[in-house]
């Protein structure tokens, strides 16, 4: 029996031929990962423990987003911590605020991670970076420590869902879409343990962008991680970025899988997920009733990218949010940032009365820039619509792509555009 | 190794923003995330749990953020063991990880109720209702888990 492409990168870095569902090993990583919140963690442990030197100090990355510009004094405090444990080990890819970015929109922009490489990161949204062919997988603080100090971290091998894409996407239905569709059809624990891989021709519609998406919320449906085959829109998006030799697998022809999915792209159509599990998704048709919103926040890292400004900019210009709704528009790097002010972007977000931030990842978990009260109701393009997600117990969120989200701002209420 | 409380009992996907909500995670002191700890779909719970107390819940306990803080918080207000009808992986990992005692039974997930006296043998698996006289079989860890968390924990197992 084969290996799956999740199998295949496992196997070569713990040094085995093969490796099957289940094993348990031990295997070297390419790029540990943490931020401001699950590092200051990690550091306590590293020093509790002894440790007195790290493993590589261009394979960690240290990525200060989450409650940046500090927003207490207490946050401030588990940054410094972070800036100090960077200086002191002389971590390269050490990220602070102004050429920070949210952790998963920066490193694939900085080519941190490349195809076929082993990354382990202090929070959950790291399987994003399976879109570039790599294994990547969320862990918490205390293997991020170890891995920090190490280089090695120990995996149950997973076993797979294949996830087979035919077809192309229709206009204005994106990766948001797409994955918002898996997670209502698998439920929020559906793909729990396990890869979800994803092949077939209906890649060659999905931009990297569209991917990053997907991989990031395959967490929203319990996996492990997620994974894209490696194709040439793949190497075009590495070219110039991963500067560095690495590998490209595929799945081998026999290779075991649980269960196949077979999607059909074309059918897709803009999805909502409403309160409170990302599993409970109506496509934009079932949506019978008016959904009045009080917020809309684009970015984050599952939709801070270029082409999630670029579409939601495309619904916004000319137009105005409406009246009583307040939008937070949040480009998910300085890079994003700086595009977004050169092809005029900014002043379309600002002319049609959005906010337009610096990165950080501030309201999509409820941390600041964009609380909600008690009975409110948002328009996300973020990945988790638990209670109080993104502020009181008592508010709503309800996630979706960065067009639904631009187009339910002007419209007042959750909407669609045709 | 045994553990012996009282049962404080939730629902499916209880996820990890309502074990510990993300305005605490400002701090990464045991006691003050104790203090928060299912605040957002408990309010009673820091006021009731005792050291030893047992929490059990149905499917994919701990789902959501990879935030160590969830089970740090949950140790940390003295509960001795988690059981699940199945559990969120990375929550899974961080328990074992920094050494909180952590089963999956589905029959015990459904069957033990808010308030029950229950004993748990980790090294037997046995798990046993007292109040009902109820008794259940869960996995013990396998070795290579048991290893980690004999040593107390991923780093204690891994300094030379």
């Amino acid at each position: 029996m084969g290996m799956t492409m999740s199998q295949k990168i496992l196997a070569k870095h713990a040094g085995l031929e093969k490796v099957v569902a289940g094993q348990l090993i031990r295997a070297k990583l390419d790029m540990v990962l943490g931020n401001d919140i699950t590092s200051p963690v990690a550091i306590n442990e590293f020093n509790k423990a002894g440790f007195d030197g790290i493993f590589d100090k261009d394979k960690i990355s240290l990525v200060m987003d989450h409650f940046t510009p500090n927003k207490d004094i207490k946050a401030a405090t588990q940054c410094k911590q972070c800036r100090d444990f960077a200086g002191k080990y002389d971590i390269t890819n050490y990220f602070d605020v102004g050429d920070m970015g949210i952790e998963h929109a920066l490193l694939p922009e900085k080519g941190l991670i490349g195809p076929g490489e082993l990354c382990i990161g202090a929070d959950s949204h790291t399987c994003t970076y399976g879109a570039l062919g790599a294994f990547s997988t969320g862990v918490g603080s205390t293997d991020m420590a170890a891995g920090m100090a190490t280089g090695e971290a120990w995996f149950k091998v997973p076993s797979a869902i294949k996830f087979n894409l035919t077809g192309k996407l229709s206009k204005y239905v994106t990766g948001k879409d797409v994955i918002l569709h898996i997670i209502g059809m698998i439920g929020v624990d559906g793909a729990l343990y396990r890869s979800m891989e994803f092949t077939g021709e209906g890649l060659s519609s999905l931009n990297m962008d569209d991917r990053l998406c997907i991989a990031n919320m395959a967490i929203e449906a319990g996996a492990k991680n997620g994974i894209f085959e490696v194709d040439d829109i793949t190497l075009e998006y590495c070219k110039g970025r991963v500067n560095r030799p690495f590998d490209i697998f595929k799945a081998d022809d026999d290779a075991e899988y649980d269960e196949v999915i077979d999607i059909d792209l074309s059918t897709i159509k803009q999805t909502v997920s409403f309160p409170h599990l990302p599993e409970n998704t109506k496509t934009i048709d079932e949506i019978t009733e008016d959904v009045k919103i009080d917020q809309v926040v684009i970015g984050s890292c599952t939709n801070g990218r270029m082409s999630d400004m670029r579409i939601a900019a495309e619904i916004l210009k000319d137009k105005h949010i409406a009246k009583g709704v307040r939008c937070i528009v949040i480009p998910g790097t300085q890079k994003v940032y700086l595009d977004c002010v050169k092809e005029g972007l900014a002043e379309i977000f600002i002319n049609a009365g959005c906010v337009f931030s610096t990165p950080t990842c501030g309201p999509c978990l409820g941390g600041h820039m964009g609380i909600l009260a008690a009975g409110e109701r948002a328009v996300s393009t973020t990945n988790r619509n638990f209670v109080g997600r993104m502020g009181h117990i008592d508010s709503e969120v309800y996630l979706a792509s960065p067009a639904v989200a631009a187009a339910s701002a002007v419209a007042g209420k959750i909407a669609g555009i045709k | 190794m045994k553990a012996h409380g009282i049962v404080h009992k939730y629902g499916d996907n209880v996820d990890t923003d309502v074990i510990i909500p993300a305005r605490y995670l400002n701090t990464a002191d045991h006691k003050e995330l104790a203090s928060h700890c299912m605040e957002d779909i408990d309010k009673d719970f820091v006021k009731t749990v005792k050291e030893g107390d047992i929490m059990v819940a149905n499917m994919n306990f701990g789902c959501g953020s990879s935030r160590e803080h969830a089970p740090i918080a949950i140790k940390a207000s003295g509960i001795s063991c988690v059981i699940a009808s199945t559990f969120a992986r990375i929550f899974y990992r961080n328990s074992i990880n920094i050494g909180l005692a952590i089963l999956e039974c589905k029959e015990a997930a459904e069957d033990i109720e808010k308030g029950d006296e229950v004993e748990v043998d980790f090294d037997t698996g046995v798990i046993t209702n007292i109040t009902k006289n109820h008794t259940y079989q869960a996995q013990p860890f396998p070795e290579f888990i048991k290893e980690i968390i004999s040593k107390g924990g991923l780093l204690n197992s891994l300094k030379k």
